[in-house]
């Protein structure tokens, strides 16, 4: 043992040559806080301007391989889920901080996961350095060097469609640390944030054309990928399921509220529109360094990544929030809604009069 | 023998002219429905009738099979297509299927077959007829307001196992009607709205339910929310 001591030491000294030190971290010294996620819609608690030093914020995410009901009929998909929900829940720091996440793979599930966040640099994102066996634990610490809102999922080498596919997919928005602004540099604030999270779906039918539902994750893959590389869904869902988003899921605000609407979509192109609303700012691509643009009817989710929309409701009433492709809404589960409570503004709109017979002029 | 009989019922022979057997037939007494209006206007309705004949069950997958089989009614989609059990209800079918087999068993026993008023049938559904609660609501320039009450009432309602049950398993109501109610909407001839044009017919069930005269399986869509009609079916009146 004591013969090791020396070449310890020689080891330290030259190890204290490099810029970034085994033995000194790049984080010492900075606060360290401990977040709780929430399931989405809704957003953990967060400041959205701050001036505090950069922090490293934890989080902890737990995977959950589980069968989940994905419509009113009782179709199933054996999802793979981050913390259980689908989307993950939405992780939020600010520019200059640090994410530091704890990923659980509990003994009970029966796949090897990892994860991959568009927001960190390196590594695959994170992929390379997260991969957990059943058992297992990591804890991956990525430096937030750009703001925006990012996609994060799961990306276990071969498998990355499937995995993303049953479930896997949420949102990390990194903030600026000053908050947003509209192009003049104006602040902007939200009173609520809500996060949506698309998923297209592909369940594998039977001969009778029945969606075929599966004792466990494994059995699912042959059909399940057969089913993907058709390329057409038979559900496009927010949050996990038809209707997840509406009836007593539906999100709410009141007039005069201003609502951050946080969409992602990590395999496939989106558009969505808030009937009888607007996205006052958008940011389309998610990336809070780009201008927003003002006063969109429709705005345009690449796959893969994550946008955000800002709206200040003025009008009360049920809005349907969609993706405006209206086969994809209506027909394959697409849609929300949102409830505004509130006074009717007559000077926006108002019926002059109610259907009637037709009158010569 | 029994290959003859059933060839004439399914060519719609002379062997079966009374059409719907005397005992399936139910008789209405004369009276005044009263109900709010399905689209939550909040009108009220009363309409007299002076009484009918209503089938105590709604039509068969094999009464319909065989009005298919006459080519007067058009075969239905899918695994219904097939359908043809004598104790289960005939759905999946549109209002135009519905009138379409009401014409047909009229033309075949020369009584006046025909799809029920939503008055009608309100009468007839008897004690399993629920109304809309009535809402007043204290600002009438703000339109949101009913809205908002629309969406969560419609919001409460749950959805039905749909599943096919055998006539009766469903219940009876006082007048003696099996399944009213139950998982299967009935098309009634009434328009959903008001004017000269009716493209939209009242399917009558827990909740009314305005549907295209079209539809055979609805869904319901992004604008609207809660839950569509398990099943659509039908029964007929007589006069």
């Amino acid at each position: 043992m004591k013969g090791f001591k020396p070449l310890l030491i020689a080891s330290a000294i030259a190890l204290s040559f490099t810029s970034t030190s085994l033995l000194a971290d790049t984080t010492d010294g900075l606060e360290r806080v401990k977040v709780d996620l929430v399931a989405p819609p809704q957003v953990h608690a967060h400041e959205q301007a701050t001036s505090s030093k950069p922090k490293v914020v934890q989080f902890r995410m737990t995977i959950e391989e589980k069968k989940m009901v994905i419509d009113g009929q009782g179709t199933t998909l054996q999802a793979m889920t981050f913390d259980g929900s689908m989307p993950g829940p939405t992780m939020v720091v600010h520019e200059g901080d640090y994410v530091e996440l704890t990923l659980v793979n509990p003994a009970s599930n029966s796949m090897p996961h990892n994860i991959d966040f568009h927001a960190a640099t390196g590594a695959l994102g994170g992929a390379k350095l997260t991969q957990v066996a059943p058992g297992e634990e990591v804890v991956l610490r990525f430096k937030a060097d750009r703001s925006g809102t990012f996609v994060y999922h799961c990306a276990p080498e071969g498998m990355v469609a499937w995995h993303v596919l049953a479930g896997m997919s949420g949102t990390l928005m990194v903030l600026p640390r000053d908050g947003l602004k509209d192009p003049e540099g104006k602040p902007l604030h939200y009173d609520r944030a809500y996060t949506i999270g698309e998923f297209d779906l592909y369940i594998p039918k039977d001969k009778d054309g029945k969606y075929k539902d599966y004792a466990d994750l494994g059995s699912s893959f042959q059909d399940s990928r057969e089913a993907m590389r058709t390329l057409i869904p038979t559900h496009v869902v927010f949050n996990g399921k038809v209707g997840a988003l509406t009836g007593d899921g539906a999100l709410t605000a009141k007039v005069g509220e201003t609502v951050l609407f946080i969409h992602s979509q990590a395999n496939r192109d989106t558009r969505p529109h808030l009937i009888g609303g607007h996205g006052d700012w958008v940011w389309e691509t998610g990336k809070f360094d780009n201008p927003p643009e003002k006063n969109l009817e429709t705005w345009f989710i690449r796959g893969g990544s994550a946008g955000a929309a800002l709206y200040t409701f003025k009008q009360p009433g049920v809005y349907a929030y969609v993706n405006h492709n209206l086969i994809e809404a209506m027909e394959l589960g697409a849609a929300g809604h949102v409830k505004v409570e509130g006074e009717w503004n007559d000077d926006l709109m108002k019926q002059i009069k109610a259907p009637g017979p037709i009158t010569a002029k | 023998m029994r290959a003859l009989l059933v060839g004439a019922m399914l060519l719609g022979g002379c062997m079966q002219t009374s059409g719907i057997d005397e005992s399936d037939w139910v008789r209405i007494a004369a009276g005044t429905a009263r109900y709010q209006a399905a689209d939550a206007s909040g009108a009220t309705f009363e309409q007299h009738s002076d009484g009918f004949a209503i089938m105590r069950r709604q039509v068969s997958q094999a009464e319909y099979a065989a009005c298919v089989a006459a080519n007067a009614c058009l075969p239905l989609d899918g695994d219904l297509r097939e359908a043809s059990a004598a104790d289960l209800a005939a759905v999946g079918v549109s209002w135009m299927d519905a009138s379409a087999y009401a014409q047909w068993l009229t033309q075949r026993t020369g009584v006046v077959h025909r799809l029920p008023t939503y008055a009608e049938w309100v009468l007839a559904a008897g004690e399993a007829f629920q109304d809309i609660q009535a809402e007043v609501f204290d600002d009438a320039r703000n339109p949101a307001q009913r809205w908002l009450a629309e969406y969560d009432r419609e919001s409460r309602r749950k959805p039905l196992d749909p599943r096919p049950r055998a006539f009766g398993s469903q219940g009876s109501n006082a007048n003696g009607l099996l399944d009213v109610a139950g998982n299967v909407w009935e098309w009634t001839d009434s328009c959903f709205g008001k004017g000269d044009f009716c493209g939209i017919r009242i399917a009558a069930g827990q909740h009314p339910s305005g549907l295209s005269d079209f539809v055979r399986d609805p869904i319901s869509g992004a604008c609207s929310v809660g839950v569509p009609p398990s099943n659509l079916g039908f029964r007929l009146v007589r006069e």
